[in-house]
């Protein structure tokens, strides 16, 4: 056993403690659906079914709102995977310790439960369409010549979502969890584009300005740009496609690193 | 990668310093010491004294800010990925995974060390046999006792068959059927070649186990030594006590002269008559006041007064050589021996004496 180099090693920690994840999650699939998909599920029924039905929303709405809200459960499923767990890990439980002891280095650890919570976000995202089908029925509009590239979207936002859970859950101590849920969860919740397209924002140009420093935006422009089919012909604005895939990887990039450097201070003194 | 040769030490720390961002005091301050392969090795000290400081950085949890530390040759800043290899560390508080079955976070614990899969299903159930949880290895955490946890975290630290074990005061808070077990499989792992450092706050766990003990105080080693050595540090906390009885009850000098061939004994300091009264502390005037607590002697009853029962006391650098003379010296006098122990001091009086009664 000491023979291995310590590349292997890392690399069989890395992927059992992965495997650890995916077996626990595993278990508890319908819990976690239940968790993912239940605010999407009824958002669908609200925003898709119900104010179409009594007139106060265009059936075209619909199809502008509900790249967003793929992104919002994407994005949740993943950060929810990683802050939570991570804030109580750190805090006081200590379940981590015995991950931290196995022979890979100390940031491996955090980039797993990264990814980790990325699968979750493209679990919960994948299941919302067939979800969506069944609610809006004939409202149900979603372009398919954009797949590979919606596929890539669905991807970088379940990532994008891990990276600030990361940087969340290293940060945040176990007393502050609910105050800290609620002054950054609420603003990330209603300024990331998700319930109106960006290019809508233009007569409220403050606001339009405010949400570019939210990734959600990016995150669910990006799938309004691989979603939304043309209407009478005329593609919908969305943010351009270049800025939405530089912000997206810049996020990942930026709440990786600061992440797991705070993660790495918080084990290692 | 270097195969350290054999007579390296299993553990080797050398004037490691430790000083903690916001802190002015250095919370290691300059630690040199070696443990042996197959050595049970204590680390004694009162709380905040820079015990788990240490530990710390030989688990690679604590980066040190000056002086080195090595396991089996491997330098622990260097190579956290082989230091993690060859070590385990059994926490003082269940750090278990809540999520997982019993089975599993052995299994898993295993896996995340390279071992392969057969072998860790096979050695995860013999473990748990072994420590008596094969019944509930199906188990969650969850409903697991203090001593089955204690005990899951040994079994979990045997997983991966490290070189040195980390025990951070395993007994604590268990009940004494788990302590004497843990104590009995402590060793026998011992035996098996393991190396294990122990941190405790149990002078009788450290006393039973260790072969050397160090015992740390404010970031500096005080002592390193065995037990039987530490104990003669305390001056005069060596003593043998006699008690005879004075066969002729009608010889009013017999006492005095029984107590004036004790005195005359070679090497012998002091001697002490030990009252009659209820409380009958060890050097009750002259000794050192450390030596008040832990010592207990039974005083003679108004009875045994009335039958000529007297109490000696002999205090020696070595009183266990004094014990054929004494007798012997009784025996001369007209008396006759009715026991004769040695009162050595205790580990415990030893670290209050070296660390101090305040409390920290």
């Amino acid at each position: 056993m000491h023979s291995k180099s310590r590349f292997s090693l890392a690399a069989a920690a890395f992927f059992a403690i992965l495997q650890r994840d995916i077996v626990i999650t595993g278990r508890e699939f319908v819990p976690f659906l239940l968790q993912a998909l239940m605010q999407p599920l009824f958002f669908l029924f609200i925003f898709g079914k119900v104010l179409p039905g009594i007139g106060l929303a265009a059936g075209a709405f619909v199809a502008v709102m509900l790249p967003g809200i793929v992104g919002l459960t994407i994005f949740l499923a993943a950060m929810q995977g990683v802050t939570l767990p991570l804030v109580l890990d750190l805090g006081f439980a200590r379940e981590i310790d015995d991950r931290l002891l196995a022979p890979l280095p100390v940031p491996l650890v955090a980039i797993e439960k990264v990814i980790f919570a990325a699968i979750r976000g493209v679990i919960a995202g994948s299941v919302i369409f067939p979800l969506a089908y069944w609610i809006l029925g004939d409202r149900y509009a979603v372009r398919s010549d954009h797949v590979a590239m919606l596929a890539g979207m669905i991807l970088l936002t379940a990532c994008v979502g891990a990276g600030i859970g990361l940087v969340m859950g290293t940060v945040i101590k176990p007393e502050q969890i609910s105050l800290m849920f609620t002054l950054i969860f609420t603003p990330l919740l209603f300024t990331g584009c998700t319930y109106y397209p960006w290019a809508a924002l233009n007569n409220i140009r403050w606001f339009q300005v405010v949400t570019l420093f939210n990734p959600l935006t990016y995150a669910a422009e990006g799938l309004r740009y691989t979603m939304v089919p043309p209407v009478h012909g005329r593609v919908v604005p969305t943010l351009g496609i270049y800025w939405v895939l530089f912000a997206m990887c810049a996020s990942i990039l930026g709440t990786v690193t600061v992440g797991t450097k705070t993660f790495r201070k918080r084990v290692v003194n | 990668m270097s195969v350290p040769a054999s007579n390296t030490p299993a553990i080797e720390v050398r004037d490691l310093v430790k000083l903690y961002q916001k802190s002015k005091t250095n919370a290691v301050d300059g630690v040199s010491f070696e443990v042996r392969r197959g050595e049970i090795f204590g680390l004694l000290g009162p709380n905040g004294a820079g015990k788990t400081t240490t530990i710390g950085v030989l688990t690679t949890a604590v980066v040190p800010t000056g002086g080195t530390a090595s396991i089996m040759g491997i330098d622990v800043a260097r190579d956290p990925i082989g230091i993690k290899q060859r070590i385990a560390v059994v926490p003082q508080q269940s750090n278990l995974d809540r999520s997982l079955k019993v089975r599993e976070i052995l299994t898993f614990h295993a896996a995340y060390h390279s071992v392969g899969r057969k072998e860790r299903e096979t050695r995860a159930d013999a473990l748990l046999d072994e420590l008596g949880l094969g019944e509930r290895k199906n188990e969650k955490v969850n409903r697991y006792s203090g001593g089955m946890a204690q005990r899951l975290m040994i079994a979990r630290a045997l997983m991966h068959s490290p070189d040195v074990l980390f025990l951070d005061e395993p007994t604590n808070n268990l009940d004494p059927q788990s302590r004497l077990f843990l104590w009995d499989r402590i060793r026998s792992l011992n035996q098996q070649g393991l190396t294990i450092l122990l941190t405790t706050h149990d002078m009788d766990e450290a006393d039973k186990l260790c072969e050397r003990i160090a015992i740390m105080d404010r970031g500096k080693i005080l002592v390193n030594n065995t037990s039987a050595e530490l104990k003669k540090m305390i001056p005069g906390g060596n003593a043998l006590e006699i008690r005879s009885r004075i066969i002729d009850s009608s010889d009013k000098l017999a006492h005095q002269r029984l107590r004036d061939s004790l005195q005359a004994l070679p090497g012998v300091s002091k001697v002490e008559e030990v009252a009659a009264g209820p409380v009958a502390p060890i050097a009750t005037a002259a000794g050192p006041p450390w030596a008040q607590r832990g010592s207990v002697s039974v005083p003679a009853s108004p009875q045994e007064e009335e039958m000529g029962i007297v109490t000696f006391r002999l205090y020696a650098e070595n009183a266990g050589s004094l014990v054929g003379a004494a007798a012997q010296a009784v025996l001369t006098a007209g008396a006759e021996v009715r026991d004769l122990h040695l009162k050595q001091a205790t580990l415990e009086e030893v670290f209050i004496y070296l660390t101090g009664r305040h409390l920290r």
